[in-house]
């Protein structure tokens, strides 16, 4: 064997020599401390503009209203009424894959009294308003930072400055009311069709369920701080997707190319805030 | 009744006072440096500054919408800094300001209700008294034919005409216009100029009242005839030229440089 021509293998020391200490442990590191930095500048950065929106809502409900309350309706349709096919056809989906399915397996083990318990529990308390808030988020929480993002970079909002006109009053005011108000009725519109379409599938089933058993389990297992917490957790999801949304879109002077990153992080932001909210409803739940 | 020194001395309507304009993109870059200027009623300013000058800076900063670095910024005879929120934009309202390269008007609007915004955002007025009061600032920009339209199936020189509109809507005491002319053909050019004259001898929309100009430009040589003051961003200097005679007069290099470009 010619061992001249065989390349020279490299000894430990320059192989360390060429490879920083440590380098995986640190980089990751790096990573975990930029990325908890990074979230803990998102929250700084979205609650004060929370804050801020809080003040001007609470403020200046009622000034300008010839030009605010059209808005604050227009955001209502746009958010909760153009949206009811999606809902109709999200609640059958969810009345076949849940309601329909949950009881035929209760009542095939003999637990069909515990139907109604288990549709508040997971249509009413859970999944409805957050399901009503991710389409949301997606139909209209990702045109919102796009429509702001590029009035921001065309200068809109410089203008709206000019003319005297409070931005935030003036485009995220309507949109945090607007979609608090979208996602509830949503979530109502969700429960009932997901509750009718469920027991249509049950019914087809051959389930031994009568309508009136049926609804009278979930009226039976409903209370009323149910409807007190629906309410308030639609509203909060509304608040956290418009928020999160506008903050993304006129926080700061977005470049044309910089509104799709602007979008995803809006996005995943919302996502993150809408079930923290949702992981804190269920500690209110749990002590009920 | 006054004394001849008051009569003679007016109030200014706008000034700096020792101001350090800033970048509105990044606050720690001075774009020009130790302004003092005032601007009178009825004055007519024109100033002229290379590209990256701090033009636009330098407007916004005069508008209100931007503090300077230092020092002091006043209108109509109150120090903006020492403002609340609510009185400083009560104030702004009396500036009017014409963003430049098509005015930022809002794509998603027509002309109409572009002007109409300030109106009934202000004044809360009746969709009545909003509809005839848009309709006379429409006629002043020669807009009446486009009313209806999106701004964005303008080209840009009807678009900065509605950005003139809508800046005029709330009758300002001061207008601010950033580059008016930039891309203008010889027949706009000549209305604008036309029409800013009128305004600054007193429109019938502004109740007759002689309405302060300013404006910036990247070429003096049409305002040449119709400015009365003028003034000069060079080098991060404010360059206060005078009058027409005094501009050509003026020995003052950077003048020559750019009036020769």
């Amino acid at each position: 064997m010619d061992v001249e021509n065989e390349p020279a293998k490299p000894s430990a020391a320059v192989l360390a020599q060429g490879v920083p200490e440590l380098p995986l442990s640190q980089s990751y590191l790096n990573f975990v401390g930029r990325q908890i930095f990074r979230f803990i500048q998102a929250v700084q950065g979205v609650g004060a503009f929370a804050l801020i929106t809080l003040g001007v809502t609470c403020t200046k409900f009622n000034t300008s209203w010839r030009v605010i309350h059209p808005l604050i309706r227009s955001q209502i349709d746009r958010a909760g009424v153009r949206l009811l096919p999606g809902v109709v056809f999200l609640g059958l989906a969810l009345g076949l894959v849940i309601v329909g399915q949950t009881v035929s397996m209760l009542n095939k083990f003999g637990a069909g009294q515990y139907a109604g318990t288990v549709m508040v529990t997971v249509l009413v308390r859970e999944i409805g308003p957050l399901a009503a808030a991710l389409l949301v988020l997606a139909r209209v929480g990702t045109a919102i930072v796009i429509e702001l993002g590029l009035s921001r970079a065309q200068g809109e909002v410089e203008a709206l400055e000019a003319l005297g006109i409070d931005p935030v009053h003036y485009l995220v005011m309507p949109r945090v009311i607007g979609l608090g108000a979208a996602i509830f009725s949503l979530t109502v519109y969700l429960l009932i069709v997901t509750l009718l379409s469920g027991y249509l599938f049950v019914f087809v089933q051959d389930v031994p369920l009568t309508p009136a058993d049926y609804f009278g389990q979930i009226a039976q297992a409903l209370v009323w701080q149910d409807f007190a917490l629906l309410g308030l957790k639609t509203l909060v999801f509304g608040a956290i997707i418009a928020v999160v949304t506008c903050y993304h879109g006129l926080a700061q002077r977005l470049r044309l190319e910089q509104v799709s990153d602007a979008t995803t992080s809006a996005v995943s932001q919302s996502v993150v805030g809408c079930v923290l909210a949702d992981a804190l409803f269920i500690v209110v739940y749990l002590l009920m | 009744m006054g004394s001849p020194s008051e009569s003679v001395v007016a109030a200014p309507l706008v000034e700096l006072v020792a101001a350090n304009v800033v970048s509105a993109q990044d606050s720690d870059a001075v774009l020009v440096e130790h302004v003092n200027w005032r601007l009178l009623p009825g004055e007519y300013w024109s100033v002229g500054g290379l590209q990256w000058a701090g033009k636009s800076d330098w407007l916004t900063t005069v508008a209100g919408l931007q503090r300077p670095a230092t020092w002091h910024h006043f209108l109509f005879g109150e120090e903006t800094a020492l403002l609340s929120q609510p009185e400083l934009v009560a104030t702004r309202l009396r500036v009017g300001l014409v963003f430049e390269n098509g005015g930022r008007l809002f794509t998603r609007m027509t002309v109409g209700e572009n002007v109409a915004l300030p109106l009934r955002y202000h004044r809360n007025c009746p969709a009545r008294e909003t509809r005839e009061a848009v309709a006379a600032v429409l006629e002043l920009a020669g807009l009446t034919e486009l009313g209806g339209q999106m701004t964005g199936q303008l080209n840009r020189s009807w678009r900065q005409r509605v950005a003139l509109a809508r800046a005029l809507a709330l009758q300002p005491e001061v207008l601010l216009l950033d580059n008016p002319l930039a891309g203008l053909d010889p027949r706009q050019t000549r209305w604008w100029l036309d029409t800013l004259d009128a305004l600054n001898a007193g429109h019938a929309w502004l109740n007759h009242r002689p309405l302060a100009l300013v404006a910036t430009t990247d070429d003096l040589a049409p305002w040449r005839a119709r400015a009365r003051q003028f003034a000069l961003l060079e080098g991060r200097r404010w360059i206060a030229l005078g009058g027409r005679d005094d501009l050509s007069a003026s020995g003052d290099p950077a003048l020559r440089e750019f009036l020769a470009a």
